[in-house]
């Protein structure tokens, strides 16, 4: 008794199947014909991390070359230095040279992504929020060093775009 | 004017050419349509970019089948490897020759179509089994083994359901049997004697190697079994047997149970390719639904269910015959 009761059981759950891929079948398709039509979702997409820039100077990062980002880089993928402006002569005391000043803004912002594991830490260590993710989905290079990007330049380019 | 009655071979030979056309076409139509059909189940285009909407994608297939060398492996039984795809293929085209397409659309009137049909489809597990055992390869033997106990264990409950039907009509003519089921569908065998029409489907799908029971080719154990060797056509002709197979199965089908060519309104051979091409879909569409089944599964659901069920159903029919006179 019970092996027709399953038996019956298992053909309904078959009919429940059919029912399911039928259902698929006349539902519209999810496919995104790619080169002629892009997903709509790209915002949301998190590639590798970019500089945000000032309110009122799109091309000047808010960094402060703190380095806090590359010393909690799990990868050490990121490397930054402040900017360092020359020596001031005015500045020197007791015939000593003056020492070159070390500005609040960086002069080299490199990112290794190919060392990068998007684990986005230097996103939530920044504490002048920096840092976010982009949404790059087009990142594709020829050789492995072109995947070092130059984030200060980056963001001077976007600034020039107008983005 | 030639009457064709008058010069049964002539009409034979041109039927037979009729029909490789047939199966030809048909393939190109049955590939499109699995691949449009697996795709739009997973909510994918299928081909798209070959032709219109892929309609060309089946066309450049073949192509490349075609354009493909033919590899024959060193430690293979030469004569009996090549022997096989064509064993699959050749009979093929002779099971098309007493069913009844229309009226006057058939290539031979035999008074036992029904006998001729399954006498010849037994070929074809004769050529599987020649292909996985000529191929000398594990895969291919073993797929081979497979091929032969599922063919020889489903053809008993087919065998059975068509007998109910031979038994309920009292004629093995393809001709006679349409004939006597009327019009419309409360006229048909498969509405009289729903059971014989289920088992005789999932009997079908056994017979011709489909998913869910598809395990002479199951790729994930056996890499493609029985023709794990075969290249280009070689591969072609096995592919091509099997779409024939199954579109001579589901002729059977409608013929036996779906009242053959005739329908509501204008009975002709519409009816039949409708019907023909609605099983070929269900069946279709139960590959991407259903998984494949272990093979203990499968035979068990056919000794312990299929024949039971098939055994008592005739006996069922025969007392229900005897009874209404």
């Amino acid at each position: 008794m019970t092996s027709i009761k399953n038996a019956l059981a298992g053909l309904w759950s078959l009919v429940v199947g059919m029912g399911i891929t039928g259902k698929y079948f006349t539902a519209p398709l999810v496919t995104v014909f790619y080169p002629r039509q892009e997903a709509e979702n790209i915002e949301t997409y998190r590639g590798h991390v970019e500089l945000v820039g000032k309110e009122d100077e799109a091309g000047v990062p808010l960094c402060i070359a703190c380095g806090q980002c590359a010393r909690q880089c799990p990868s050490q993928c990121i490397t930054v230095s402040a900017k360092v402006a020359p020596a001031d002569p005015a500045e020197s005391k007791d015939g000593k040279p003056a020492k070159p000043k070390r500005l609040k803004t960086p002069g080299v912002f490199q990112l290794d992504y190919n060392l990068c594991s998007l684990c986005g830490q230097c996103v939530q260590v920044c504490p002048v929020d920096s840092l976010r993710y982009s949404n790059n989905v087009y990142f594709a290079v020829f050789t492995r060093q072109e995947t070092n990007i130059d984030l200060l330049e980056r963001l001077e380019r976007q600034a020039k775009e107008g983005k | 004017m030639i009457n064709p009655e008058y010069y049964p071979l002539v009409r034979m030979v041109i039927f037979l050419v009729a029909m490789m056309a047939f199966v030809g076409l048909n393939a190109l139509v049955l590939v499109y349509a699995e691949r449009k059909i697996a795709g739009h189940v997973q909510r994918r285009p299928g081909p798209f970019h070959v032709g219109w909407h892929g309609l060309l994608q089946p066309l450049a297939d073949a192509g490349k089948l075609m354009a493909k060398q033919l590899l024959t492996p060193w430690s293979s039984d030469k004569l009996l490897f090549w022997a096989a795809p064509l064993l699959s293929f050749l009979p093929v085209i002779l099971l098309f020759l007493p069913i009844p397409f229309g009226e006057t659309l058939y290539g031979l009137n035999v008074n036992l179509g029904v006998v001729l049909i399954l006498a010849f489809s037994g070929l074809n597990v004769l050529a599987l089994c020649l292909a996985g055992w000529a191929s000398n390869n594990k895969y291919g033997l073993l797929g081979a083994a497979r091929a032969v106990a599922q063919s020889v264990a489903y053809e008993i409950p087919l065998l059975i359901s068509v007998l109910t039907v031979a038994l309920m009509s009292g004629s093995l003519d393809l001709h006679a049997i349409t004939v006597q089921q009327g019009a419309w569908p409360w006229q048909w065998y498969g509405v009289l004697n729903p059971l014989a029409f289920f088992i005789y489907f999932i009997s079908i799908l056994g017979e011709t190697n489909r998913a869910p029971f598809d395990l002479p080719e199951g790729e994930s154990e056996l890499t493609a079994g029985f023709h794990t060797e075969y290249s280009g056509m070689g591969f072609g002709m096995f592919f091509l047997s099997e779409y024939a197979n199954m579109v001579v199965v589901c002729c059977v089908a409608s013929i036996l149970f779906l009242g053959g060519y005739q329908g509501p309104i204008e009975s002709g051979w519409w009816w039949f390719l409708l019907k023909v091409y609605a099983l070929l879909f269900i069946i279709i569409w139960m590959r991407w639904t259903f998984p494949r089944v272990r093979f203990d599964q499968l035979l068990n659901i056919n000794w312990r269910w299929l024949t039971p069920l098939a055994l008592l159903n005739l006996v069922g029919t025969v007392i229900v015959l005897r009874l209404a006179g």
